[in-house]
């Protein structure tokens, strides 16, 4: 009898390793030490654990990105986007 | 005995627009004041104020204020600390709103909402519009009006406001005495600002909940927008659009503004005839007349024949705007921009710049951040102006021979992009240095949204033009008018003795401290009738050009003195000379107009001083430069 397949938590990974267009939920809102106020105003702009998050656009080298949460589209620095842990739901294995 | 100040308001009631940025508030504002609006400053902040008069459907006269956008009461910019101050009535000067209409972008209500709950727990009366109306419908989201109502406790109203839809509905809300009722005790301004971040946390859950009983809470389907923006926001696609865009842009300013300032040159110029023709010619009736025609009209009829070209480029800037393209514009920029420690939002003051450096100064307000907002306002001059262009032409039309060189270009436009694309790089340097000296590693903000596309409507255009031409214009007739008198007292001033043989320009104080500057001038090459034409030429740069045309004594009207001078120039001075004065102008820090706007958006003296003296250092250093390496070639 074989065991049970084994679903993988779902991995955490900051938004900027996002896959292009793909559908993510924020799973926390992480703010640098010389930046404390971002976490109020990233909350402000939507990005609250639970939101649906889908990573639009990068651009030259990566940095800034386009960013879609709820039904607004935001231009994020890395460095704020690397701020939002979203959950990414890894592929089960069987 | 303890003294109060008591601030005396004009009757009537006093509505509040709020709303976050892009939920078409200032569709909403034009739709419901039309033309009777007026702008001016928040009390002590260079935040724009705007105020206009609202009729109700009864007639009755009210009081609209358009706060600016802000996503919640916790602020992140002077702009929305002001919406905030005023809403808790804590803003000097200003009354604290009878009413609060909050505009709600219905494609938007998660985010939207939120700000709607935080503005409920003032306790003020409040209403809800629901904007933008007609794109949730054609996305598909239906929102049911009544049901919204009934959550929220509040009116809603449902509008289009680039249609003017639902603005009757409004008005008429307005006459209903219930909705001036406000909903419980107000809370002290103490208690409100213990407000926690789990308000925020618990707003967040209410709306989720709000959304999910109206059905609203699926995932959004792909946009138009996206579709665009897959082209707009490509890495290479992008920034190419981008340039060809600010191309066209330009081509366009040039060429379409040809035709309105030879009018305006005209109509100055034939003004100027018609004064000395009806005026007697002797005695004081001379200096009247001097004043009107050499002064003002010629000065701040100087100034006001790039009023075409401001035109022209805010049309542009504000079509650019209303699509929802100019924040596009700033992320493909922000890379560049953030590699000197400027902001992706400098764009558009930048832009402005080119027009003239005043709009673009102002136009810095909406910078956040106050080190990139300085940054910007001390780069903007190094935009090449207008004000410049005269200079430039005349320089180059005199020295620079009509050629072909490599490549099919003409050598003379190739110089003038030469020129332009000197002053950016300056600009680009200096920011460098600036980042260099204060930035000490801060990690800048960006957070910008990027709003749904649509088309601009007309009407929100032409108000937003008319306003913005109304401020130059009060500019012109304010500072630059004073400023052009008091330079033109300075050129008129001591009158030339009997008998004298040389232009009387160079017996007045300007011609005086003119020819004191020409010692401080000559390692660089500029010649005592440079030095004395600088000295006019403080009140706009332009001015140089008739300045010049004074003090080789010529008579006639502006635009004969640029052609004849071409020939007098090109033969009296050398060529090293001629380079030195262009690359002067690139820097050019003599405009008081522009150290007058930088003082009034800094409030102080310490940023002009600094401006112009780093201007100053910097354009000497490049004359001197020039005219040294002009010389060691041999064009001396």
């Amino acid at each position: 009898m074989t065991p049970p397949a084994h679903t993988p938590p779902p991995t955490r990974i900051p938004l900027t390793d996002a896959t292009l267009g793909h559908l993510v939920t924020v799973a926390a809102v992480q703010t640098p030490a010389g930046a404390p106020e971002w976490a109020g105003q990233l909350c402000d702009l939507g990005f609250v654990p639970g939101e649906p998050v889908r990573l639009m656009a990068r651009g030259l080298g990566g940095d800034p990105l386009v960013v879609r949460v709820g039904h607004s589209t935001y231009a994020l620095r890395r460095a704020e986007a690397a701020c939002v842990w979203v959950v990414s739901e890894a592929a089960p294995r069987g | 005995m303890a003294e109060a100040v008591i601030h005396v308001h004009p009757a009537g009631p006093v509505l509040a627009l709020v709303g976050n940025p892009n939920c078409g508030k200032t569709a909403l504002f034009n739709a419901l004041t039309g033309s009777r609006q007026k702008v001016a400053n928040y009390a002590g902040v260079t935040v724009e104020r705007k105020e206009g008069r609202l009729l109700s459907a009864a007639g009755k006269v009210l009081r609209l204020l358009d706060l600016p956008g802000t996503y919640s009461l916790h602020p992140r910019s002077p702009d929305e600390r002001v919406t905030r101050d005023v809403l808790y009535g804590q803003a000097p000067g200003e009354k604290r709103p009878d009413l609060v209409v909050c505009v709600v972008d219905a494609t938007n209500l998660r985010r939207n909402l939120k700000l709607v709950l935080a503005v409920r727990r003032l306790g003020l009366p409040a209403v809800v519009v629901l904007n933008m109306a007609d794109l949730a419908e054609a996305r598909g989201l239906v929102i049911d009006t009544q049901a919204l109502s009934r959550e929220l406790g509040l009116p809603v109203v449902r509008t289009v406001a680039t249609r003017g839809t639902g603005t009757e509905a409004l008005r008429a809300l307005l006459d209903d005495t219930r909705t001036w009722q406000g909903h419980g005790p107000v809370p002290t301004p103490a208690a409100l600002a213990a407000a926690t971040p789990d308000d925020d946390a618990g707003d967040h859950h209410t709306v989720s909940q709000i959304l999910q009983r109206l059905g609203l809470d699926a995932a959004l389907p792909q946009l138009a927008s996206d579709r665009i923006d897959r082209v707009v926001l490509h890495p290479v696609a992008g920034p190419v659009l981008l340039a060809v865009l600010l191309f066209l842009i330009f081509q366009a300013v040039f060429a379409w503004a040809a035709a309105p300032m030879e009018a305006i040159k005209a109509g100055t110029e034939a003004v100027g005839a018609a004064i000395t023709a009806t005026l007697p010619g002797h005695g004081l009736w001379r200096w009247v007349s001097s004043l009107l025609v050499d002064g003002v009209i010629a000065g701040a009829g100087g100034v006001l024949v790039f009023l075409p070209q401001i035109v022209i480029l805010f049309f542009f800037i504000l079509v650019l705007e209303e699509s929802g393209y100019l924040p596009r514009a700033a992320f493909l920029l922000d890379r560049l921009m953030g590699s000197v420690g400027l902001s992706g939002r400098s764009f558009i003051p930048l832009l402005s710049s080119f027009a003239c450096a005043i709009p673009g100064i102002m136009a810095a307000r909406t910078i956040g951040n106050p080190r990139d907002r300085l940054v910007t306002i001390m780069v903007a001059p190094l935009m090449t102006c207008s004000a410049r262009l005269p200079v430039y032409a005349l320089v180059i039309g005199a020295f620079i021979p009509q050629r072909r060189v490599v490549g099919g270009f003409e050598l003379q436009g190739l110089v003038l992009f030469l020129l332009y694309a000197s002053g950016i790089a300056g600009a680009l340097v200096v920011a460098w240095v600036l980042k260099r000296l204060t930035a000490h590693g801060q990690v800048r903000a960006l957070m910008m949204e990027l709003p749904a596309y649509h088309l601009p409507t007309v009407r929100n255009i032409a108000l937003g033009l008319w306003q913005r031409v109304r401020i130059f214009l009060r500019r012109v007739g304010g500072v630059i008018l004073v400023l052009t008198v008091a330079l033109w007292a300075l050129a008129s001033f001591p009158t030339p003795p009997e008998g004298a043989t040389r232009a009387a320009i160079e017996y007045s104080a300007a011609g005086q401290l003119g020819h004191l500057l020409s010692h401080l001038f000559e390692p660089i090459g500029f010649n005592w009738q440079i030095s004395i034409a600088l000295v006019p030429g403080l009140a706009a740069r332009e001015v140089l050009v008739s300045s010049l045309g004074t003090v080789y004594a010529l008579s006639g009207t502006a635009s004969d003195a640029a052609t004849a001078l071409v020939p007098i120039i090109s033969s009296t001075w050398s060529l090293a000379t001629a380079l030195s004065l262009l690359a002067w102008f690139v820097f050019a820090p003599q405009c008081l107009s522009t150290l007058a706007a930088v003082r009034r958006e800094t409030g102080g003296w310490a940023m002009p001083a600094a401006m112009a003296l780093y201007l100053f250092v910097l354009a000497y250093a490049a004359s001197f430069i020039t005219y040294r390496l002009a010389l060691a070639a041999g064009l001396g």
